[in-house]
């Protein structure tokens, strides 16, 4: 008998020892003469328990974790004597039925329906999960009504910005040109977030249909994935997928038969965190230095070597598949108001139980902290969460009931960006975290404009000053200048969105700037 | 480039006067659509695609800018131009937002006053406070906008993170870079890409520590591929940039509009001065041939002018032998005259001539070939164009009837293909190099004919080249090879063939014979048949291709045979009358065009009309109240072998140092030694003066008026910044000679002359120093039918009706190698150096090129045991010399380059008499030379040390001389 067993090739298990473990299992397999066919699965995104081994049953798998070397005979003993005779598991590290983890049933996979189920480099397993239908769809309707079927569905960029991914397709589908571009944006560089890596690591398929599917709508025949050069597991599974997907003829000079051709490659990033912005990005996959351009004119229209190019976000062109295979109706049945779809969110920071949580638009912030966090690692009550990444807001308790909707959020000074939730406890020093803030725009502002260039080192400085008790009113009159300035002048979002997190700092917890809570001195910055 | 400002397309009448010297922050628009704005208030028109930064600088709202420059493509960063727009959110930088119809502009309100306040703050937080000891204090623009903002106070303090410890890089001779005063706009980075096509500047390092690099980090400007254009400097909105000469005397306080001396491209510059002290020199925005552009040469050479090396005293002797006496001009041109007269009595009148100059303007060249031919009574008149392009003179004429290039430079930015032969813009035309390099990254291709991997070659950011490295002296061949390719393959233009040219079934019928295939003449040129088949398509199929072409098309013995094939090919493919296409020569220096066109030439009269025709002569004869001799005079080379066989004696040679630029030195040192007068007007010492019996001490650019006429035909005003320092302008000495020889002169000023000129050239006939002062510039043909100057010529028809085919058939140079010699040695120019060297060699450019070089494939060096810098002796049929060599890929297998812009490196004492059969045009390009390693100077180097030294002891020793010297 052939046993089937599970255990991530997905960057977060890797670190946690998966290679270990799955070495012991080969070994112990191999002493007791065990047939075993050992799958290298993705993620499911429950990163407290990795590496998770899994074992496929009749009733289902059964998970495993957190699981270490050592655990691995006698999970075996367990998964041979109990899994496999009557379905139940008796190892402290038994998990149960996956599919009944309370962590996962409660979500929405809809983006990640297939992560940690499928093994990622297996176009057998992506087809038997609907893979490649959306294509097939694609494939038998004109450009337009692609663009019309994503305009549909309400997706919006998931890279933050949240503009609608269809009337961006639209311009570039519009723009005359003989020649485009689909790039992805695989530069995922906001703290504590992973989603992006996620996909490219436990579905890639998915992203690559989504890219050609773009390139249908748009008249592109040819793709860059712009991949943060941190993700090294990333890379060699893309790559590999690449390969896998234009020997079985979905990329390549005629994809599937249709005469349409879509070619794609990976590109390494250039180490900066501002190279995820779209056009530094394009910059940086010219090979020039990462530095933003200024808009007009918008990538759509004159973007990548001059032509128009479609920039999408991993996220974004990885819900395409599933919205063309479903329809644009189907996504745009879940969520809240302006914000369709789902939005996968990212646990991150000072937290029990980490890891990709999807859910449609509108929960909130508290629901999310109830139903999956499990509270903080360090068992004290949370202070702070910061929302969107480096450039978003501290949110205090009293703002954990916002909607998790981009509209709600930017109504109360906040970002909700790629969906990066970074938890902090009591004993978080919000002043520190105002410096740091500052502190990360100097180190990847990319110096193109001045109040980015020269702002954040100043910001740095006046936070110092006013740490040291220095003239500590004027300091903090001229920090409200100082992110004033940078909001209203800066080129980019890189410099006008790092005062977010800095203002929010000394406006929600004034006591850690030795402000009153009702601070006169201070006026809320204007974030048009 | 700039883009330079059209008024017709962009200012409505109401708007205020456009003002060449304001810098409307981003370039003009090209769309003729326009748009209908408000901005302050005010209601306005522009062109589609207008900034509103440009839009409203136009109306005279000056909104305060940094990072933007109207030369450069709009930038964003600074972030002061700022303004609220009706409907936008926040604080749009206005030099990156175009215009929208009915856009309404806020540009100043307490709030844009804030931001832009706050912004300056940021940047004098990090900045010297030190503007009344700074060089460009009185002309910063980060002073004026902080001026303008407002700037109180820095609440940042001055004790945070800086900039002021960052070193200074002087090493660029010209100009410092002052890192501690950058304020990281990156205008020079992209002054350097836009303008100058170099991208030897970078930005490197992100955030705070972002900062302007010639390169790598350890390198400095001078090791860098910077080419000292000055592009930058002129762009730095601070001092970090700045021209030692402003460091050294500060600021200047008024500034006058002349031409540059140097090459044929012809580029208007601001000498900006402090009294007569010329501080330095800014390429003029409204300087139609340049643009705003410049190079290391008319940017920063102009030291020369002042040098302690100037002679400003007249001179004479009887004896080359002898001691110079320094005499007062009267008795110099009395002397002069005196020996004129009695050469002429004892040897004939044809025994005297005269070379006049390609370097001094047209009214100077006007009036030696006007005294040479009334004063002297012949018409042995020539001048260098005798050895450069006096072949387009004669091909140019027989084919499309006049000797000139027929397009304005700007006419290539709307070439496809650019086709180029036998040239090396980057060098010896830079500006031009710039332009054409800018049209190539936009997309047009570049076809290179050169036996050299010229630097065009490896311009950054182009698609597409072709370069087709054939055999020195082969040009024929392979011209007649493309245009084989073009007929036999049927890509001619045939309507345009039809209704415009004459005898094109006689040459189709030579053309298509196979000899002149790509294929039959690979043997000859060395190039692969389907390299030339394949540039030859890309030049026909182009919609507009343009041939651009320089002294290696003409000093060879086919090169009027080459100018010929040129024209074949532009007419068999339609490429002439319009915008991006056409043949352009390049010309060497700066008024080679001129003194053609001025009647330099011994068969021509001024505007190029012949002496033999009765009608055209008597006009001249009516005017100038002389009979004039009908049958040509000598030329240059003819003049030597008639001083050597003993019936010509005596010259007057201003302005060009013949014994240098001249092929065959030893050929021509016997000439000029056997003069009995020579007569010598320069600026300086020069070699052929060494042989002279008289020194008449010339003017430089700066010391007269005048005009150029550039490669384009373009009459550009010289104008005077300072008074001779020998007292006297170059043409009021020739007038003076003249007089003294008993034909008066008597000309004001040079206006007077070019008003004559106007009344005998029929293209001139209405040039007037009044219209150039209303025009900036003309291109000629200016007369009735073009009242405002001809920038395209032909577009409808030829000056003789229809353009005619000539037959080229290929001959082989005389010089072929062999195996005595068996290399092929071709000559030319560098960048840094110019011509002779007489001027750069005398300023600071040195530092790039401290001597001549022998370039050297690394094969041929292999074969011969050759390294970088040893000495090799090179001979051929005519002499040798010996240069230092250096091995080089740029070069190709059997043949080596060099320069002759040092006296001692004796180039042409191997080139040989060899010339076109035409117009005599020396035969440079191909030498068949041996070379060799050695361990001294060649016997002619040696010799010819000995004989400069004694000379100059026959200079110093001179009475008066040393009070005499000027500057330091």
């Amino acid at each position: 008998m052939t046993i089937k067993m599970f255990i991530p090739r997905e960057s977060t298990a890797l670190s946690l020892g998966a290679n270990g473990v799955a070495d012991a299992l080969k070994d112990y397999s191999t002493e007791y003469e065990i047939e075993l066919n050992l799958i290298r699965n993705g993620s499911r995104g429950l990163f407290w328990l990795e590496p998770m081994v899994e074992i496929e049953t009749l009733h289902g798998r059964f998970a495993y974790g957190p699981v270490e070397a050592p655990d691995v005979s006698s999970i075996m003993q367990d998964i041979l004597t109990n899994v496999l005779s009557n379905h139940t598991q008796k190892h402290r590290l038994a998990l149960g039925l996956t599919e009944e983890l309370t962590f996962l049933k409660k979500q929405t996979r809809l983006t990640f329906a297939r992560a940690g189920i499928t093994d990622p480099l297996s176009l057998d397993d992506y087809l038997a999960m609907d893979g490649f239908t959306g294509l097939s769809n694609a494939l038998a309707v004109t450009s337009q009504e692609i663009v019309t079927t994503v305009v549909d569905s309400g997706l919006r960029g998931r890279g933050g910005a949240a503009f609608p991914t269809g009337i961006k397709w639209q311009t570039v589908h519009d723009a005359p040109s003989d020649k485009k571009y689909i790039v992805c944006n695989a530069d995922e560089g906001d703290s504590g977030t992973f989603a992006d890596r996620l996909v490219m690591e436990c579905d890639p398929f998915m992203l690559i249909e989504g890219m050609i599917i773009a390139g249908l709508a748009v008249g592109a025949d040819e793709g860059y994935i712009y991949l943060r050069s941190e993700y090294p597991v990333a890379d060699e599974i893309l790559q590999e997928a690449i390969v896998i997907a234009t020997k079985a003829g979905y990329l390549g000079a005629n994809i599937c038969g249709s005469g349409k051709i879509f070619n794609l490659e990976v590109r390494l990033g250039a180490e900066a965190y501002i190279c995820g912005e779209e056009t530094s990005l394009l910059e940086s996959l010219e090979g020039k230095r990462g530095e933003v351009r200024f808009k007009p004119p918008l990538p759509a229209i004159e973007g990548f070597f001059g032509k128009p190019t479609v920039v999408n976000n991993v996220l974004s062109l990885s819900a395409v598949p599933y919205i063309l295979s479903q329809g644009g109706k189907a996504y745009q049945q879940y969520g809240a108001n302006r914000s369709r779809g789902t939005l996968p969110l990212q646990l991150a920071g000072n937290v029990k139980q980490g890891g990709l949580i999807e859910l449609p638009f509108g929960s909130t912030l508290q629901s999310l902290l109830n139903d999956f966090s499990g509270g903080t690692e360090s068992g004290r009550p949370i202070r702070a969460i910061q929302v969107g990444g480096p450039l978003g807001a501290y949110l205090p308790p009293s703002k954990f009931d916002i909607p998790l909707d981009y509209e709600a959020f930017t109504m109360a000074s906040a970002v909700l960006g790629h969906g990066g939730i970074v938890i902090f406890d009591d004993t978080v020093d919000m002043l520190e975290q105002a410096r740091f803030s500052m502190e990360f725009c100097v180190d990847e502002s990319c110096g193109k404009c001045t109040p980015c260039r020269i702002g954040s080192t100043r910001g740095v400085e006046v936070i110092d000053r006013i740490k040291d008790g220095e003239n500590r009113a004027a300091n903090m009159a001229l920090l409200s200048d100082l992110c004033e300035t940078m909001i209203n002048g800066s080129l980019c979002a890189m410099g006008s969105m790092t005062p977010i997190p800095v203002t929010s700092a000394y406006r929600d917890f004034p006591e850690d700037f030795d402000l009153p809570s009702s601070n006169t001195v201070l006026q809320e910055t204007n974030h048009g | 480039m700039v883009n330079y400002y059209n008024p017709t397309a962009e200012a409505a009448s109401h708007q205020p006067k456009f003002d060449v010297n304001k810098d409307y922050g981003t370039p003009a628009s090209t769309s003729t659509e326009t748009v209908c704005i408000e901005i302050d208030g005010v209601t306005l028109t522009v062109a589609e695609g207008t900034s509103v930064l440009r839009a409203a600088s136009l109306a005279n709202i000056n909104i305060p800018k940094l990072c933007a420059s109207d030369n450069l493509k709009a930038f964003g960063s600074c972030r002061l131009c700022t303004v609220q727009i009706t409907g936008m959110r926040g604080y749009p930088a206005s030099c990156t937002t175009p215009v929208k119809e009915g856009m309404v502009v806020t540009t100043q309100n307490d709030d844009i006053a804030k931001l832009r306040r706050n912004i300056m703050e940021l940047y004098i937080s990090d900045h010297p406070l030190d503007c009344l000891t700074c060089s460009s204090n009185g002309d910063c623009e980060l002073q004026d906008v902080a001026g303008a903002v407002g700037l109180r106070e820095v609440r940042y303090g001055f004790d945070g993170d800086n900039h002021l410890d960052a070193k200074i890089d002087d090493s660029n001779p010209y100009f410092t870079f002052e890192p501690s005063k950058c304020i990281t706009c990156s205008r020079c980075v992209r002054a350097c890409e836009e303008v100058q096509g170099t991208f030897a500047l970078t930005i490197e390092g992100r955030g705070f520590a972002s900062k302007v690099s010639a390169g790598t980090s350890d390198e400095n400007f001078m090791s860098s591929d910077c080419v000292s254009c000055g592009a930058c400097v002129q762009a730095c909105p601070t001092a970090t940039l700045m021209e030692k000469s402003v460091i050294d005397k500060g600021q200047p306080e008024h500034s006058i509009i002349t031409t540059c001396a140097y090459c044929g491209v012809g580029c208007s510059f601001k000498a900006e001065m402090k009294g007569e002290e010329v501080i330095r020199m800014v390429p003029y925005k409204g300087g139609k041939a340049n643009q705003g552009h410049s190079c290391v040469k008319g940017r920063f050479a102009f030291g020369y002018a002042t040098h302690k090396d100037r002679v400003t005293e007249p001179m004479v002797r009887d004896n080359i032998d002898e001691e110079w006496r320094v005499v007062s001009w009267d008795e110099a041109l009395a002397f002069s005259a005196n020996k004129i007269k009695n050469i002429q009595a004892k040897y004939g009148r044809d025994s005297v001539g005269g070379i006049t100059s390609s370097r001094c303007t047209n009214e100077e060249t006007y009036l030696v070939q006007k005294l040479i031919r009334a004063a002297f009574g012949n018409n042995n008149t020539d001048t260098c164009a005798r050895v450069c392009h006096s072949p387009t003179g004669y091909g140019l004429k027989a084919t499309i009837g006049e000797s000139a290039g027929t397009q304005t430079f700007e006419s290539v930015m709307q070439s496809d293909v650019v086709m180029v032969i036998g040239a090396n813009p980057t060098d010896a035309h830079p500006v031009f190099a710039s332009m054409l390099r800018k049209r190539l990254r936009q997309g047009a291709e570049l076809i290179v004919v050169d036996p050299r991997t010229i630097d065009l070659l490896n311009t950054a950011h182009i698609n597409a080249n072709h370069h087709l490295p054939l055999k020195p002296g082969t040009n024929v061949a392979m011209i007649n090879a493309i245009a084989h390719v073009v007929i036999s393959e049927g890509l001619e233009d045939k309507n345009f063939i039809e209704k415009r040219t004459d005898e094109y079934n006689a040459w189709r019928e030579f053309i298509l014979d196979e000899v002149n295939s790509p294929e039959a003449m690979q043997n000859i040129t060395t190039v692969d048949a389907e390299r030339v088949r394949v540039a030859a398509r890309a030049f026909a199929k182009a919609r507009n291709g343009a041939i651009y072409y320089g002294l290696g098309v003409t000093e060879h013995s086919q090169g009027s045979t080459m100018v010929m094939g040129i024209a074949n090919l532009a007419l068999a493919t339609g490429n002439i009358g319009r915008e991006g296409v056409g043949i352009n020569p390049l010309r060497g220096q700066n008024n080679v065009q001129g003194s053609c066109d001025m009647g330099s030439f011994p068969q021509e009269l001024p505007g190029y009309q012949h002496v033999s025709d009765d009608l055209l002569r008597g006009k001249f004869e009516k005017s100038w109240g002389v009979t004039l001799d009908n049958e040509p005079g000598l030329r240059i080379p003819n003049m030597f072998d008639a001083a050597i066989e003993g019936t010509f004696k005596a010259m007057y040679v201003q302005g060009e140092d013949i014994l240098q630029s001249d092929p065959n030195t030893q050929h021509v040192q016997a000439a000029l030694s056997s003069l009995e007068c020579l007569i010598v007007q320069d600026i300086f010492l020069n070699e052929t003066a060494l042989y002279a019996h008289v020194f008449l001490p010339g003017s430089s650019f700066l010391e007269k008026d005048g005009t150029f006429t550039n490669a384009e035909r373009r009459i550009n005003r010289v104008r005077k910044v300072m008074k001779p320092l020998a007292q006297y302008a170059d043409w009021e000495v020739t007038q003076k000679l003249s007089n003294a020889l008993g034909y008066p002169m008597n000309y004001q000023h040079p206006s007077e002359i070019m008003d004559e000129i106007a009344s005998l050239v029929p293209t001139f006939s209405q040039v007037s120093y009044k219209k150039l002062d209303e025009q900036g510039s003309i291109q000629w043909p200016c007369n009735e039918e073009f009242p405002d100057g001809s920038p395209i010529m032909h577009v409808e028809s030829f000056p003789i009706g229809n353009g005619r085919f000539a037959i080229t058939p290929y001959l082989a140079s005389e010089d072929r190698a062999n195996k005595r010699f068996p290399l092929l040695l071709t000559t030319g120019r560098i960048l840094s150096q110019y011509n002779v060297g007489a001027q750069t060699r005398r300023t600071a450019n040195h530092t790039w090129h401290e001597e001549d070089l022998l370039e050297i494939h690394p094969n041929d060096a292999d074969e011969r045991g050759i390294n970088d810098g040893d000495w090799l002796g090179i001979s051929s049929r005519a002499g040798e010399t010996v240069l230092k060599a250096k091995l080089s890929e740029r070069m190709q297998s059997g043949v080596v380059f060099t320069t002759f812009h040092h006296p001692i490196s004796g180039a042409n004492v191997i080139t040989t008499d060899s010339s076109d059969w035409a117009t005599n045009c020396p035969e440079y390009k191909v030498t068949a030379v041996q070379v060799e390693k050695v361990t001294s100077p060649s016997a002619w180097q040696t010799r010819y040390k000995e004989f400069s030294e004694q000379q100059k002891e026959h200079f110093k020793r001179s009475p008066k001389k040393q009070k005499n010297t000027i500057g330091s």
